[in-house]
């Protein structure tokens, strides 16, 4: 009777947790099916440890600044916060003042034009949406500043979407201004291939192939969508080793605590 | 100056005045709880806290968020980006609000495997119920709050959902928006009632315990307690079991807070809302996919007077509905799944049938799996989800016959042990 009971229990609690973890990889897998399957990269900030790579972020915003800027904006990034990527105070004081920040009204009531500070945000390359589409086929190019987590598959799809321009295949057409992309939905993109091997001649000295480039600047976008990851990560180490452990104290002292229950009768609990 | 002297002296002033510690003690260290309860009988006092994580997470939220279109979307990037540990806040309230339904789900499907919602636990039961709804109107309009594409959507999509009524529907959606579509007067109301509601829920949760302990907890055999022997005092027994199972829980809970926090979440409501676009496959969150595929799964008028979209919208809300009815609708006087031998299969089954709707509401419902369609299985799983209370519950509850029950707590547990009942009475003469 006590040893069924307890089986009972026991296999109860198997199977909820079982189909638990199975109403998870259920909902994980119908994500993954609304796109093409994706080229599974690999990323130094993957897994429970992985941490940014500073030099390949710096590479990312190279491609950024001398690429994609001209079409995408970064907004949720000032200058300030290129601290992160391991520049010193005149770098990115060097970096902000290259952009040209519209700013007033002045004492007379005018805008006027200076160059960025390190409180500035990236500017937007457009005014406003319908200037940005008017030189884009209709298309406007989307803030890149949360990219990485605004599409399933993050980084690995914009590394996927840079390096995914090819020949359409023989039975498929590709409207007048877009572009075949193994990757973007549809297939069609009204983004021209943006990189190509050497579009940029990276500070580093690193090769700057297309594939390289794509895995740089799609890390970059990664950090501007979650420029808290390392302080996520590492703290989360501890709180999770400080909550194993109180797990353990609380667990030794359920057992101490109903130690006398069982003494008397033997039961489970 | 005798500190401790001075305190007891200030408790007993207050206390005899008004008995506040003489309840506490009452309620929270004595109250005397049946000594078999399993870890199922963790996820109350589990739930309790996740309401309490919520509400001190939230108000810290709303001291920084921003209730204006224009500017919701931007405060909570600034809360991720700017805000001393905002990241933090904000990924253990979208979080929290997932545990928060795991928990309760647990909670519930405890309840109806053990027969918690029987005499006299019927309006235990209700409450319980009411709490389950207030929740979902909560979660759902605190998704609406960060104003991404998914909020947006959602909104839109549940709220028309009232477009269904009869006559008077289109008004009513007019009322809810506060104008012609979903826009800041909705953003207002709803963070409005999103602050509100959790505090509501506290005090029917109050009234929830209130109730609880008028008989004090069910528990795995589900039969009676028969005297002192078959209880222990919760205080110190069930507070440790429930910090262990506290810890338990935080661990798997932060583990997502700090390794996964976008995982239950949908990438689109990291795109601002815009009512000009909308995306591919509006879903709900998780929690509510169930619902989702129920409300989707009617495609065909009924009877000719009750319009598809109608049919789908009461069975949806029918489906939370039916909850109040099952005290009345589970004949069986026997609680505990364990003793009814066809019971248990059922429940089993019905579990399963929610993992299916779950997964259909999911997925588009032109979608097939392995060519059978979607909307069919979504059909199908709804209908067994009613039949269950309907059909199911009410037949196996006259035609089955249960075990013996054993004829007390400590009885089956002592049989092992060999010990004496009075060696059994120990425990509560220890409080
Ligand atoms: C000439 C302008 C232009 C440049 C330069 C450009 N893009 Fe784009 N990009 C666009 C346009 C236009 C779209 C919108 C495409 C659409 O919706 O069809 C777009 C869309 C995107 C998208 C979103 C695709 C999706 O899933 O919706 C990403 C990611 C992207 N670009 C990344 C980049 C990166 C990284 C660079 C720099 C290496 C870059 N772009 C350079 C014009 C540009
Ligand atoms: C029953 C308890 C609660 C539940 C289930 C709940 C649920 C949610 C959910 C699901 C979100 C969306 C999270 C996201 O995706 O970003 C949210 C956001 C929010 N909630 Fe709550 N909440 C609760 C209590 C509260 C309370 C008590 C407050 C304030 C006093 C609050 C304030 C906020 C604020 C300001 C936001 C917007 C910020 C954000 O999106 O992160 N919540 N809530």
């Amino acid at each position: 009777m006590k040893t069924l009971a307890k089986s009972a229990a026991r296999s109860a609690t198997k199977y909820a947790l079982g189909a638990l973890c199975g109403l998870m990889l259920g909902t994980a897998s119908a994500q993954a099916a609304e796109g093409v399957k994706l080229p599974e990269q690999d990323w130094s900030f993957d897994g429970v440890l992985g941490l940014f790579d500073r030099a390949q972020l710096q590479r990312g915003l190279q491609v950024y600044r001398e690429v994609c800027a001209g079409c995408h904006g970064l907004r949720y990034i000032a200058f300030r916060n290129l601290a992160d990527l391991q520049y010193n105070e005149d770098q990115i004081k060097a970096i902000a003042s290259e952009a040209i920040i519209v700013d007033g009204p002045d004492d007379e009531g005018e805008m006027f034009e200076r160059e960025g500070r390190l409180p500035d945000y990236f500017p937007s390359p457009f005014a406003n949406d319908k200037a940005a589409a008017a030189s884009n086929n209709g298309a406007v190019p989307p803030d890149l500043s949360l990219m990485a987590k605004a599409r399933f598959g993050g980084a690995d799809y914009i590394h996927a979407l840079l390096t995914g321009y090819e020949e359409a295949p023989a039975d498929f057409e590709v409207l007048e201004g877009l572009s075949y992309n193994a990757y973007f939905p549809g297939h069609q993109i009204a983004m021209a291939q943006p990189l190509d091997d050497d579009a940029v001649e990276y500070a580093d000295g690193t090769e700057a192939s297309l594939d390289q480039m794509a895995r740089d600047v799609a890390a970059f976008l990664t950090w501007t969508a979650e420029p808290k990851l390392e302080a996520r990560k590492t703290a989360g180490i501890w709180v999770i080793l400080f909550f194993l452990f109180v797990t353990g104290v609380t667990y030794a002292s359920k057992k101490k605590i109903w130690a006398d229950l069982h003494k008397d009768d033997g039961s489970k609990e | 100056m005798n500190w401790k002297a001075m305190i007891s002296g200030t408790v007993e002033w207050i206390d005899y005045r008004l008995p506040i510690f003489t309840f506490m003690n009452h309620e929270l260290t004595e109250y005397p709880t049946p000594r078999n309860l399993s870890y199922w009988w963790n996820f109350g006092s589990l739930a309790g806290i996740a309401l309490v994580i919520m509400i001190a997470t939230g108000i810290m939220l709303a001291m920084q968020y921003t209730p204006h279109v224009d500017h919701a979307f931007d405060s909570v990037e600034r809360i991720m980006r700017d805000v001393n540990s905002g990241w933090l806040l904000r990924y253990l309230h979208s979080n929290g609000g997932s545990f928060f339904f795991i928990v309760v789900y647990i909670h519930i499907l405890r309840g109806l495997y053990y027969g918690s919602y029987k005499k006299p636990r019927e309006i235990l039961w209700i409450l319980g119920v009411v709490i389950l709804i207030l929740m979902m109107a909560t979660a759902f309009m605190g998704y609406v709050l960060p104003w991404g594409q998914m909020s947006f959507w959602a909104a839109t999509v549940i709220t028309n959902l009232f477009s269904a009524v009869p006559i008077i529907g289109e008004a009513i959606v007019t009322w809810l928006w506060g104008g012609f579509s979903v826009d800041n007067p909705t953003l207002n109301r709803f963070f409005a009632l999103h602050y509100l509601l959790p505090f509501v829920l506290v005090g029917v949760i109050f009234v929830h315990l209130w109730a609880l302990h008028r008989f004090g907890s069910n528990n795995p055999l589900g039969i009676d307690a028969k005297g002192p022997q078959d209880k222990i005092p919760f205080h110190p027994y069930y507070t440790i079991k429930d910090s262990f199972g506290l810890a338990v829980f935080l661990v798997v809970y932060l583990g997502f807070v700090f390794f996964a926090p976008n995982y239950m979440g949908h990438p689109d409501n990291y795109i601002p809302a815009n009512p000009l676009s909308t995306p591919p496959h509006i879903v709900p969150e998780w929690y509510f996919l169930p619902y989702y595929a129920i409300l989707r799964a009617i495609d065909f008028n009924f009877l000719w007077i009750v319009p598809a979209k109608l049919g789908g919208v009461i069975l949806m809300f029918g489906s939370i509905m039916i909850l109040f009815l099952l005290p009345w609708l589970d004949r069986s006087p026997v609680r505990s799944a364990r003793f009814r031998p066809i019971y248990k299969w059922f429940f089993w089954l019905f579990f399963l049938d929610c993992l299916i709707l779950g997964w259909i509401g999911a997925n588009s419902p032109d979608g097939n799996f392995h060519g059978i369609p979607f909307l069919l299985i979504g059909q199908l799983a709804t209908l067994y989800y009613f039949g269950h209370f309907l059909v199911v519950i009410p037949a196996i509850s006259l035609l089955e016959r249960p075990k013996p029950l054993p004829t007390s707590i400590s009885q089956p547990v002592l049989q092992g042990g060999g010990a004496t009942a009075g060696a059994g009475a120990k425990p509560m003469e220890k409080a």
